[in-house]
Protein backbone atom coordinates (compact mmCIF):
# COMPACT_ATOMS: atom_id res chain seq x y z
CA UNK A 1 0.00 0.00 0.00
CA UNK A 2 1.34 3.53 -0.60
CA UNK A 3 2.34 6.10 1.92
CA UNK A 4 -1.00 7.36 1.69
CA UNK A 5 -2.40 5.12 3.92
CA UNK A 6 0.14 4.39 5.85
CA UNK A 7 -0.16 7.87 7.35
CA UNK A 8 -4.31 7.27 7.34
CA UNK A 9 -4.31 7.15 11.27
CA UNK A 10 -5.87 11.11 10.65
CA UNK A 11 -9.05 11.79 11.33
CA UNK A 12 -10.38 13.83 8.84
CA UNK A 13 -14.58 14.06 9.06
CA UNK A 14 -16.57 13.65 12.28
CA UNK A 15 -20.24 13.45 11.93
CA UNK A 16 -21.86 13.77 14.87
CA UNK A 17 -26.07 13.75 15.52
CA UNK A 18 -26.64 15.01 11.88
CA UNK A 19 -30.09 15.32 11.60
CA UNK A 20 -32.13 16.53 8.56
CA UNK A 21 -35.16 17.62 6.88
CA UNK A 22 -36.77 17.79 3.70
CA UNK A 23 -39.34 20.78 3.86
CA UNK A 24 -41.55 19.73 6.73
CA UNK A 25 -40.06 15.83 6.68
CA UNK A 26 -37.65 14.54 9.36
CA UNK A 27 -34.98 12.52 7.45
CA UNK A 28 -31.89 12.02 9.19
CA UNK A 29 -32.34 11.53 12.78
CA UNK A 30 -28.53 11.30 13.98
CA UNK A 31 -26.35 10.03 11.83
CA UNK A 32 -22.78 9.67 13.32
CA UNK A 33 -19.82 8.13 11.74
CA UNK A 34 -15.72 9.18 10.99
CA UNK A 35 -13.60 8.99 8.22
CA UNK A 36 -10.34 9.04 8.25
CA UNK A 37 -7.76 10.18 5.86
CA UNK A 38 -7.35 8.12 2.41
CA UNK A 39 -10.16 5.70 3.60
CA UNK A 40 -12.61 4.67 1.04
CA UNK A 41 -15.62 4.08 2.87
CA UNK A 42 -19.76 3.41 2.15
CA UNK A 43 -23.01 4.30 3.44
CA UNK A 44 -25.24 1.30 2.49
CA UNK A 45 -28.66 0.62 3.14
CA UNK A 46 -31.96 0.33 1.55
CA UNK A 47 -33.82 3.09 -0.77
CA UNK A 48 -34.80 5.87 1.25
CA UNK A 49 -32.89 5.40 4.30
CA UNK A 50 -30.89 8.75 4.50
CA UNK A 51 -27.61 7.82 2.46
CA UNK A 52 -27.80 10.69 -0.09
CA UNK A 53 -29.23 12.97 2.33
CA UNK A 54 -26.55 12.36 4.70
CA UNK A 55 -24.39 13.55 1.71
CA UNK A 56 -26.36 16.55 0.94
CA UNK A 57 -26.23 17.17 4.61
CA UNK A 58 -22.18 17.10 4.54
CA UNK A 59 -22.52 19.78 1.46
CA UNK A 60 -24.51 21.66 2.65
CA UNK A 61 -27.33 21.43 0.37
CA UNK A 62 -30.20 19.99 1.81
CA UNK A 63 -32.63 23.04 3.29
CA UNK A 64 -32.55 22.25 7.06
CA UNK A 65 -29.58 20.59 8.34
CA UNK A 66 -28.65 20.34 12.29
CA UNK A 67 -25.91 18.63 14.58
CA UNK A 68 -22.34 18.70 13.53
CA UNK A 69 -19.73 17.80 10.49
CA UNK A 70 -16.62 18.39 11.67
CA UNK A 71 -13.62 18.74 8.75
CA UNK A 72 -10.35 19.00 8.99
CA UNK A 73 -11.53 20.30 12.71
CA UNK A 74 -13.66 23.14 10.97
CA UNK A 75 -17.39 23.12 11.51
CA UNK A 76 -19.42 22.81 8.15
CA UNK A 77 -22.69 22.48 9.54
CA UNK A 78 -22.49 27.02 9.70
CA UNK A 79 -21.40 27.31 6.31
CA UNK A 80 -22.64 27.74 2.56
CA UNK A 81 -22.45 24.80 0.01
CA UNK A 82 -19.30 27.26 -1.92
CA UNK A 83 -17.37 27.40 1.22
CA UNK A 84 -17.78 23.65 2.23
CA UNK A 85 -16.87 23.01 -1.81
CA UNK A 86 -13.74 25.69 -1.15
CA UNK A 87 -12.86 23.88 2.04
CA UNK A 88 -11.68 20.90 -0.37
CA UNK A 89 -15.21 18.64 -0.77
CA UNK A 90 -16.52 17.92 -3.73
CA UNK A 91 -19.47 16.50 -4.78
CA UNK A 92 -20.98 14.11 -7.39
CA UNK A 93 -24.44 13.47 -7.20
CA UNK A 94 -26.48 10.59 -8.12
CA UNK A 95 -28.13 12.11 -10.88
CA UNK A 96 -24.84 12.83 -12.41
CA UNK A 97 -25.57 16.62 -12.92
CA UNK A 98 -24.41 16.65 -16.09
CA UNK A 99 -24.97 20.27 -17.95
CA UNK A 100 -27.54 19.66 -21.00
CA UNK A 101 -26.57 23.82 -22.37
CA UNK A 102 -23.08 23.19 -21.77
CA UNK A 103 -20.06 21.07 -23.92
CA UNK A 104 -18.12 18.00 -22.24
CA UNK A 105 -15.62 20.38 -22.56
CA UNK A 106 -17.18 23.25 -20.59
CA UNK A 107 -18.68 21.07 -18.09
CA UNK A 108 -15.03 19.55 -17.48
CA UNK A 109 -14.03 22.52 -17.26
CA UNK A 110 -17.07 24.31 -14.79
CA UNK A 111 -15.81 23.98 -11.48
CA UNK A 112 -13.56 25.84 -10.18
CA UNK A 113 -10.11 25.39 -8.67
CA UNK A 114 -10.49 25.29 -4.69
CA UNK A 115 -7.27 23.75 -3.21
CA UNK A 116 -4.23 23.67 -5.42
CA UNK A 117 -2.82 20.47 -6.87
CA UNK A 118 -5.88 18.69 -8.72
CA UNK A 119 -5.51 16.95 -11.94
CA UNK A 120 -4.86 19.03 -15.06
CA UNK A 121 -7.50 18.68 -18.11
CA UNK A 122 -4.89 16.49 -19.71
CA UNK A 123 -4.63 14.09 -16.60
CA UNK A 124 -8.19 13.63 -16.72
CA UNK A 125 -8.58 13.04 -20.60
CA UNK A 126 -5.97 10.04 -19.58
CA UNK A 127 -8.20 8.82 -17.30
CA UNK A 128 -10.77 8.66 -19.32
CA UNK A 129 -10.31 8.37 -23.17
CA UNK A 130 -14.04 8.19 -23.94
CA UNK A 131 -14.27 11.99 -23.10
CA UNK A 132 -11.58 13.05 -25.34
CA UNK A 133 -12.97 12.09 -28.58
CA UNK A 134 -16.12 13.76 -27.46
CA UNK A 135 -15.24 17.20 -26.20
CA UNK A 136 -17.08 19.43 -28.54
CA UNK A 137 -20.08 17.44 -27.66
CA UNK A 138 -23.45 18.22 -25.82
CA UNK A 139 -22.59 17.07 -22.46
CA UNK A 140 -25.94 14.95 -22.06
CA UNK A 141 -25.01 13.21 -25.40
CA UNK A 142 -22.63 11.28 -23.37
CA UNK A 143 -23.65 8.10 -22.69
CA UNK A 144 -24.56 7.23 -19.00
CA UNK A 145 -20.92 5.54 -18.19
CA UNK A 146 -19.35 8.45 -20.21
CA UNK A 147 -21.58 10.91 -18.12
CA UNK A 148 -20.96 9.74 -14.89
CA UNK A 149 -16.55 9.50 -15.76
CA UNK A 150 -17.23 13.43 -17.12
CA UNK A 151 -19.17 14.01 -13.56
CA UNK A 152 -16.39 12.50 -11.45
CA UNK A 153 -13.76 13.82 -13.81
CA UNK A 154 -14.32 17.38 -13.62
CA UNK A 155 -14.32 16.85 -9.70
CA UNK A 156 -10.80 15.69 -10.02
CA UNK A 157 -9.93 19.25 -11.45
CA UNK A 158 -10.70 21.32 -8.70
CA UNK A 159 -8.31 19.79 -6.00
CA UNK A 160 -10.53 18.66 -3.52
CA UNK A 161 -9.00 15.50 -1.89
CA UNK A 162 -12.27 14.32 -0.22
CA UNK A 163 -15.08 13.37 -2.67
CA UNK A 164 -19.07 12.48 -1.94
CA UNK A 165 -19.88 9.99 -4.31
CA UNK A 166 -23.61 8.87 -4.61
CA UNK A 167 -24.08 5.66 -6.30
CA UNK A 168 -21.54 6.57 -9.48
CA UNK A 169 -22.13 2.83 -10.65
CA UNK A 170 -26.21 2.84 -10.89
CA UNK A 171 -27.79 1.76 -13.88
CA UNK A 172 -24.25 1.28 -15.55
CA UNK A 173 -22.88 -1.86 -17.60
CA UNK A 174 -20.43 -4.23 -16.21
CA UNK A 175 -17.75 -3.64 -18.35
CA UNK A 176 -18.39 0.16 -17.51
CA UNK A 177 -18.81 -0.14 -12.92
CA UNK A 178 -15.48 -2.27 -13.38
CA UNK A 179 -13.75 0.92 -15.23
CA UNK A 180 -14.85 3.26 -12.02
CA UNK A 181 -13.98 0.55 -9.73
CA UNK A 182 -10.29 0.76 -10.90
CA UNK A 183 -10.71 4.16 -10.89
CA UNK A 184 -11.84 4.62 -7.23
CA UNK A 185 -8.85 2.23 -6.27
CA UNK A 186 -6.36 4.89 -8.35
CA UNK A 187 -8.06 7.53 -6.63
CA UNK A 188 -7.51 6.04 -3.30
CA UNK A 189 -3.33 5.63 -3.89
CA UNK A 190 -3.37 8.38 -4.90
CA UNK A 191 -4.36 9.59 -1.04
CA UNK A 192 -7.56 10.83 -1.79
CA UNK A 193 -10.72 10.34 0.68
CA UNK A 194 -14.19 8.66 -0.72
CA UNK A 195 -17.34 8.42 0.69
CA UNK A 196 -19.32 6.15 -1.69
CA UNK A 197 -22.97 5.54 -1.16
CA UNK A 198 -24.05 2.55 -3.19
CA UNK A 199 -26.83 0.11 -3.46
CA UNK A 200 -24.43 -2.50 -5.28
CA UNK A 201 -22.83 -4.41 -2.50
CA UNK A 202 -19.94 -6.22 -4.38
CA UNK A 203 -18.95 -2.91 -6.04
CA UNK A 204 -18.55 -1.34 -2.28
CA UNK A 205 -16.99 -4.82 -1.48
CA UNK A 206 -14.26 -4.49 -3.76
CA UNK A 207 -13.07 -0.77 -3.42
CA UNK A 208 -14.16 0.02 0.16
CA UNK A 209 -12.78 -0.23 3.64
CA UNK A 210 -15.52 0.34 5.92
CA UNK A 211 -19.11 0.16 5.71
CA UNK A 212 -21.71 2.10 7.34
CA UNK A 213 -25.19 0.89 7.37
CA UNK A 214 -28.01 3.18 7.57
CA UNK A 215 -31.43 2.78 8.23
CA UNK A 216 -34.17 5.14 8.54
CA UNK A 217 -31.74 8.17 9.15
CA UNK A 218 -29.51 6.70 11.44
CA UNK A 219 -26.53 4.21 11.29
CA UNK A 220 -27.09 1.00 13.29
CA UNK A 221 -23.75 -0.78 12.26
CA UNK A 222 -20.39 -0.90 10.78
CA UNK A 223 -18.66 -3.24 9.16
CA UNK A 224 -15.20 -3.30 8.24
CA UNK A 225 -14.23 -4.64 5.26
CA UNK A 226 -12.35 -7.50 5.95
CA UNK A 227 -15.35 -8.61 8.16
CA UNK A 228 -17.44 -8.71 5.20
CA UNK A 229 -17.31 -12.16 4.52
CA UNK A 230 -18.24 -13.00 8.44
CA UNK A 231 -20.97 -10.87 8.01
CA UNK A 232 -23.05 -11.05 5.06
CA UNK A 233 -25.94 -12.46 6.61
CA UNK A 234 -26.21 -9.73 9.12
CA UNK A 235 -25.35 -7.18 5.61
CA UNK A 236 -28.01 -9.18 3.98
CA UNK A 237 -30.85 -8.93 6.91
CA UNK A 238 -30.48 -5.20 6.76
CA UNK A 239 -30.69 -4.50 3.11
CA UNK A 240 -33.24 -6.91 2.19
CA UNK A 241 -31.64 -8.73 -0.27
CA UNK B 1 -36.61 54.16 -61.15
CA UNK B 2 -37.84 50.75 -60.29
CA UNK B 3 -41.32 49.54 -58.22
CA UNK B 4 -41.92 46.46 -56.23
CA UNK B 5 -45.52 45.37 -56.62
CA UNK B 6 -46.93 49.37 -57.00
CA UNK B 7 -44.89 50.51 -53.88
CA UNK B 8 -42.49 53.09 -54.38
CA UNK B 9 -38.78 52.02 -53.06
CA UNK B 10 -38.33 54.81 -50.73
CA UNK B 11 -41.40 53.96 -49.26
CA UNK B 12 -40.30 50.26 -48.97
CA UNK B 13 -37.12 51.25 -47.65
CA UNK B 14 -38.22 53.48 -45.49
CA UNK B 15 -40.29 51.42 -43.58
CA UNK B 16 -37.65 48.89 -43.80
CA UNK B 17 -35.27 50.82 -41.88
CA UNK B 18 -37.87 51.86 -39.50
CA UNK B 19 -38.10 48.42 -38.81
CA UNK B 20 -34.73 47.55 -38.57
CA UNK B 21 -34.89 50.57 -35.80
CA UNK B 22 -37.60 49.31 -33.58
CA UNK B 23 -35.89 45.70 -34.36
CA UNK B 24 -32.98 46.93 -32.86
CA UNK B 25 -34.53 47.89 -29.64
CA UNK B 26 -36.75 44.72 -29.61
CA UNK B 27 -33.50 42.58 -29.46
CA UNK B 28 -31.61 44.50 -27.02
CA UNK B 29 -34.78 44.74 -24.64
CA UNK B 30 -35.69 41.34 -24.80
CA UNK B 31 -31.86 39.89 -24.56
CA UNK B 32 -32.43 41.57 -21.33
CA UNK B 33 -35.03 39.60 -20.79
CA UNK B 34 -34.11 36.47 -21.46
CA UNK B 35 -30.97 36.97 -19.48
CA UNK B 36 -32.89 37.82 -16.57
CA UNK B 37 -35.48 34.80 -16.87
CA UNK B 38 -32.91 32.76 -17.78
CA UNK B 39 -30.93 32.69 -14.83
CA UNK B 40 -33.36 34.00 -12.27
CA UNK B 41 -36.73 32.22 -13.60
CA UNK B 42 -38.69 36.04 -12.94
CA UNK B 43 -40.44 38.27 -15.70
CA UNK B 44 -38.95 41.27 -15.22
CA UNK B 45 -42.12 43.25 -16.00
CA UNK B 46 -40.27 46.48 -14.89
CA UNK B 47 -37.61 46.40 -17.77
CA UNK B 48 -39.81 49.01 -19.85
CA UNK B 49 -39.61 51.30 -16.47
CA UNK B 50 -35.73 50.78 -16.62
CA UNK B 51 -35.34 51.73 -20.68
CA UNK B 52 -37.24 54.84 -19.85
CA UNK B 53 -34.62 55.55 -16.62
CA UNK B 54 -31.90 54.94 -19.50
CA UNK B 55 -32.96 57.51 -21.72
CA UNK B 56 -33.98 60.15 -18.72
CA UNK B 57 -30.62 59.23 -16.83
CA UNK B 58 -29.02 60.55 -20.18
CA UNK B 59 -31.27 63.41 -20.25
CA UNK B 60 -30.73 64.56 -16.64
CA UNK B 61 -26.38 63.91 -17.28
CA UNK B 62 -26.88 65.96 -20.32
CA UNK B 63 -28.89 68.79 -18.72
CA UNK B 64 -27.90 69.10 -15.25
CA UNK B 65 -24.04 67.87 -15.65
CA UNK B 66 -23.32 68.82 -19.10
CA UNK B 67 -22.51 65.15 -19.80
CA UNK B 68 -22.69 64.22 -23.26
CA UNK B 69 -24.20 61.50 -25.73
CA UNK B 70 -20.63 59.09 -25.62
CA UNK B 71 -20.45 59.22 -21.86
CA UNK B 72 -23.91 58.81 -21.14
CA UNK B 73 -23.79 55.91 -22.99
CA UNK B 74 -21.04 54.12 -20.82
CA UNK B 75 -22.52 55.94 -17.43
CA UNK B 76 -25.91 55.04 -18.07
CA UNK B 77 -26.12 51.72 -18.11
CA UNK B 78 -23.54 51.17 -14.88
CA UNK B 79 -26.19 54.04 -13.37
CA UNK B 80 -29.44 52.00 -13.36
CA UNK B 81 -27.88 48.70 -13.84
CA UNK B 82 -26.85 49.29 -10.12
CA UNK B 83 -30.31 50.52 -8.98
CA UNK B 84 -31.02 46.93 -10.79
CA UNK B 85 -28.67 45.23 -8.23
CA UNK B 86 -30.04 47.00 -5.11
CA UNK B 87 -33.42 46.33 -6.38
CA UNK B 88 -32.40 42.32 -6.81
CA UNK B 89 -30.75 42.24 -3.26
CA UNK B 90 -33.25 44.33 -1.66
CA UNK B 91 -36.62 42.81 -2.65
CA UNK B 92 -36.02 40.37 -5.89
CA UNK B 93 -33.68 38.03 -3.81
CA UNK B 94 -36.93 37.54 -1.07
CA UNK B 95 -38.87 36.14 -3.53
CA UNK B 96 -36.71 32.84 -4.64
CA UNK B 97 -38.30 30.32 -2.87
CA UNK B 98 -42.04 31.80 -4.03
CA UNK B 99 -43.98 31.18 -7.45
CA UNK B 100 -42.79 33.35 -10.38
CA UNK B 101 -46.12 35.07 -10.33
CA UNK B 102 -44.63 36.91 -7.34
CA UNK B 103 -41.71 38.33 -9.41
CA UNK B 104 -43.70 39.30 -12.03
CA UNK B 105 -46.15 41.21 -9.33
CA UNK B 106 -43.47 42.68 -7.93
CA UNK B 107 -41.46 44.01 -11.22
CA UNK B 108 -45.04 45.23 -12.40
CA UNK B 109 -45.70 47.11 -8.72
CA UNK B 110 -42.22 48.57 -9.36
CA UNK B 111 -42.67 49.86 -13.09
CA UNK B 112 -45.87 51.36 -11.75
CA UNK B 113 -44.00 53.30 -8.89
CA UNK B 114 -41.12 54.34 -11.26
CA UNK B 115 -43.24 55.23 -13.78
CA UNK B 116 -45.26 57.05 -11.64
CA UNK B 117 -42.59 59.52 -10.01
CA UNK B 118 -40.94 60.04 -13.49
CA UNK B 119 -44.55 61.53 -14.40
CA UNK B 120 -44.99 63.09 -11.35
CA UNK B 121 -41.58 65.11 -11.79
CA UNK B 122 -41.17 65.47 -15.49
CA UNK B 123 -45.10 65.68 -16.99
CA UNK B 124 -45.82 63.31 -19.87
CA UNK B 125 -45.04 65.15 -22.90
CA UNK B 126 -41.63 64.77 -23.15
CA UNK B 127 -38.49 66.40 -23.70
CA UNK B 128 -36.07 66.81 -26.28
CA UNK B 129 -32.29 64.99 -26.38
CA UNK B 130 -30.34 66.10 -29.18
CA UNK B 131 -28.48 64.07 -31.63
CA UNK B 132 -24.69 64.14 -30.84
CA UNK B 133 -22.84 66.07 -34.07
CA UNK B 134 -21.00 63.59 -35.13
CA UNK B 135 -23.88 61.29 -36.08
CA UNK B 136 -26.25 64.26 -37.11
CA UNK B 137 -27.43 64.51 -41.06
CA UNK B 138 -27.45 61.76 -43.56
CA UNK B 139 -25.96 59.82 -46.22
CA UNK B 140 -27.45 59.22 -49.28
CA UNK B 141 -27.45 56.23 -50.60
CA UNK B 142 -29.27 56.59 -54.25
CA UNK B 143 -32.34 54.60 -53.44
CA UNK B 144 -32.89 56.19 -50.00
CA UNK B 145 -31.99 58.46 -47.34
CA UNK B 146 -30.06 57.13 -44.28
CA UNK B 147 -30.17 59.07 -41.23
CA UNK B 148 -26.28 58.82 -40.16
CA UNK B 149 -27.84 58.07 -36.28
CA UNK B 150 -30.12 55.33 -37.02
CA UNK B 151 -27.78 53.47 -39.04
CA UNK B 152 -25.41 53.64 -35.78
CA UNK B 153 -28.33 52.70 -33.68
CA UNK B 154 -28.99 49.69 -35.40
CA UNK B 155 -25.01 48.74 -35.98
CA UNK B 156 -24.74 49.31 -32.04
CA UNK B 157 -27.41 47.16 -31.00
CA UNK B 158 -26.41 44.29 -33.62
CA UNK B 159 -22.63 44.30 -31.97
CA UNK B 160 -24.12 44.24 -28.20
CA UNK B 161 -26.46 41.40 -29.05
CA UNK B 162 -23.69 39.58 -30.91
CA UNK B 163 -21.03 40.34 -27.47
CA UNK B 164 -24.15 39.23 -25.03
CA UNK B 165 -24.47 36.15 -27.26
CA UNK B 166 -20.47 35.75 -27.37
CA UNK B 167 -20.65 36.18 -23.47
CA UNK B 168 -22.66 33.94 -22.77
CA UNK B 169 -22.23 30.88 -25.21
CA UNK B 170 -18.71 30.93 -25.39
CA UNK B 171 -16.93 31.81 -22.61
CA UNK B 172 -16.28 30.87 -18.99
CA UNK B 173 -18.46 33.16 -17.16
CA UNK B 174 -21.09 32.26 -19.53
CA UNK B 175 -20.34 28.76 -19.28
CA UNK B 176 -21.05 29.67 -14.95
CA UNK B 177 -24.17 31.31 -16.39
CA UNK B 178 -26.09 28.42 -18.48
CA UNK B 179 -24.67 26.30 -15.70
CA UNK B 180 -26.51 27.99 -12.96
CA UNK B 181 -29.50 28.32 -15.38
CA UNK B 182 -30.24 24.80 -15.63
CA UNK B 183 -28.84 23.88 -12.13
CA UNK B 184 -27.42 26.74 -9.51
CA UNK B 185 -27.74 23.81 -6.23
CA UNK B 186 -25.17 22.24 -8.11
CA UNK B 187 -23.22 24.58 -9.38
CA UNK B 188 -23.26 26.38 -5.78
CA UNK B 189 -22.04 22.70 -4.38
CA UNK B 190 -18.82 23.72 -6.87
CA UNK B 191 -17.57 26.31 -4.90
CA UNK B 192 -19.52 29.30 -7.11
CA UNK B 193 -21.15 32.17 -5.78
CA UNK B 194 -24.54 31.68 -7.23
CA UNK B 195 -26.54 35.18 -5.59
CA UNK B 196 -23.78 36.56 -6.30
CA UNK B 197 -23.86 35.86 -10.32
CA UNK B 198 -28.05 36.14 -9.93
CA UNK B 199 -27.76 39.79 -8.65
CA UNK B 200 -24.97 40.57 -11.30
CA UNK B 201 -26.97 38.93 -14.15
CA UNK B 202 -29.61 41.35 -13.48
CA UNK B 203 -27.88 44.28 -12.74
CA UNK B 204 -26.40 43.69 -16.45
CA UNK B 205 -29.82 42.82 -18.18
CA UNK B 206 -31.46 46.09 -16.27
CA UNK B 207 -28.16 47.46 -17.66
CA UNK B 208 -28.86 46.71 -21.26
CA UNK B 209 -32.32 47.63 -20.82
CA UNK B 210 -30.79 51.44 -20.16
CA UNK B 211 -28.37 51.16 -22.84
CA UNK B 212 -31.50 50.69 -25.22
CA UNK B 213 -33.03 53.71 -23.60
CA UNK B 214 -30.04 55.91 -23.90
CA UNK B 215 -30.08 54.95 -27.93
CA UNK B 216 -33.94 55.80 -27.94
CA UNK B 217 -33.59 59.26 -26.38
CA UNK B 218 -32.31 61.37 -30.04
CA UNK B 219 -35.25 59.19 -31.82
CA UNK B 220 -38.14 58.96 -29.59
CA UNK B 221 -38.64 62.08 -27.30
CA UNK B 222 -37.63 61.26 -23.72
CA UNK B 223 -41.19 60.42 -21.49
CA UNK B 224 -42.35 58.66 -18.72
CA UNK B 225 -44.08 56.53 -21.02
CA UNK B 226 -42.02 55.36 -23.84
CA UNK B 227 -40.87 51.82 -21.40
CA UNK B 228 -44.82 50.72 -21.09
CA UNK B 229 -45.54 51.41 -24.78
CA UNK B 230 -42.72 48.79 -26.39
CA UNK B 231 -42.28 46.59 -23.45
CA UNK B 232 -45.74 44.72 -24.18
CA UNK B 233 -44.29 44.34 -28.09
CA UNK B 234 -41.36 43.26 -26.56
CA UNK B 235 -42.98 40.31 -24.02
CA UNK B 236 -44.63 39.10 -27.32
CA UNK B 237 -40.99 39.15 -29.12
CA UNK B 238 -39.68 36.89 -25.94
CA UNK B 239 -42.79 34.53 -26.07
CA UNK B 240 -41.95 34.31 -29.95
CA UNK B 241 -38.39 33.84 -29.53
CA UNK B 242 -38.43 31.37 -26.76
CA UNK B 243 -38.13 32.14 -23.09
CA UNK B 244 -34.85 32.43 -21.86
CA UNK B 245 -33.29 31.80 -25.22
CA UNK B 246 -30.37 34.14 -25.89
CA UNK B 247 -30.05 33.54 -29.88
CA UNK B 248 -34.03 33.53 -30.24
CA UNK B 249 -34.67 36.83 -28.63
CA UNK B 250 -32.13 38.72 -30.68
CA UNK B 251 -32.79 37.05 -33.89
CA UNK B 252 -36.94 37.21 -32.84
CA UNK B 253 -36.20 41.06 -31.67
CA UNK B 254 -34.44 42.01 -35.24
CA UNK B 255 -36.68 39.44 -37.47
CA UNK B 256 -40.11 41.03 -36.13
CA UNK B 257 -39.32 44.41 -36.30
CA UNK B 258 -38.41 44.09 -40.34
CA UNK B 259 -41.92 42.01 -40.45
CA UNK B 260 -43.47 45.18 -38.84
CA UNK B 261 -42.26 47.46 -41.07
CA UNK B 262 -43.20 45.25 -44.46
CA UNK B 263 -46.69 44.72 -42.96
CA UNK B 264 -46.86 48.67 -42.60
CA UNK B 265 -45.93 49.09 -46.04
CA UNK B 266 -48.42 46.15 -47.67
CA UNK B 267 -51.14 46.40 -45.36
CA UNK B 268 -50.65 49.44 -42.89
CA UNK B 269 -54.24 48.32 -41.02
CA UNK B 270 -52.33 45.21 -39.69
CA UNK B 271 -48.99 46.59 -38.63
CA UNK B 272 -50.14 47.02 -35.17
CA UNK B 273 -51.33 43.41 -34.73
CA UNK B 274 -48.66 41.75 -36.65
CA UNK B 275 -46.23 40.58 -33.56
CA UNK B 276 -49.34 39.31 -31.44
CA UNK B 277 -50.66 37.46 -34.40
CA UNK B 278 -47.62 35.97 -35.22
CA UNK B 279 -47.19 35.22 -30.94
CA UNK B 280 -50.52 33.20 -31.32
CA UNK B 281 -49.83 31.39 -33.92
CA UNK B 282 -45.82 30.80 -32.63
CA UNK B 283 -47.91 29.72 -29.55
CA UNK B 284 -49.87 27.40 -31.56
CA UNK B 285 -47.60 25.41 -33.26
CA UNK B 286 -44.68 25.47 -31.05
CA UNK B 287 -45.68 26.77 -27.83
CA UNK B 288 -41.73 26.57 -26.59
CA UNK B 289 -41.06 29.38 -29.00
CA UNK B 290 -39.27 29.43 -32.16
CA UNK B 291 -35.77 29.00 -30.31
CA UNK B 292 -37.05 27.74 -26.78
CA UNK B 293 -36.09 24.30 -25.32
CA UNK B 294 -38.94 22.33 -24.77
CA UNK B 295 -37.27 20.36 -21.66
Amino acid sequence: MSEATKTSAEQLLAVRDLQGWYDESHVLHGINFDVKRGEVVTLLGRNGAGKTTTLRAIMGILGKRQGSVLFEGRELIVLQPRDIARQGMAFCPEERGIFASLSVDENLMLPPEVKPGGLSREAVLDMFPNLRERLRSQGTKLSGGEQQMLAIGRILRTGAKFLLLDEPTEGLAPVIVQQIGRTLIHLKQQGFTIILVEQNFRFAASVADRHYVVEQGRVIDTIPNADLTANIDKLHAYLGV
Amino acid sequence: MFELLGIPPQALFGQLLLGLINGSFYALLSLGLAVIFGLLNIINFSHGAQYMMGAFVAWMLMTYAGINYWWALLLVPIIVGTTGVVIERVMIARLYHLDHLYGLLLTFGLALIIQGLFRNQYGVSGLPYSIPGELSGGTNLGFMFLPNYRAWVVVASAIVCFGTWFAIERTRLGAYLRAATENPVLVGAFGINVPRMITLTYGFGVGLAALAGVLAAPIYSVNPNMGADLIIVVFAVVVIGGMGSILGAILTGFGLGIVEGLTRVFYPEASSVVIFVIMALVLLVKPAGLFGRTA
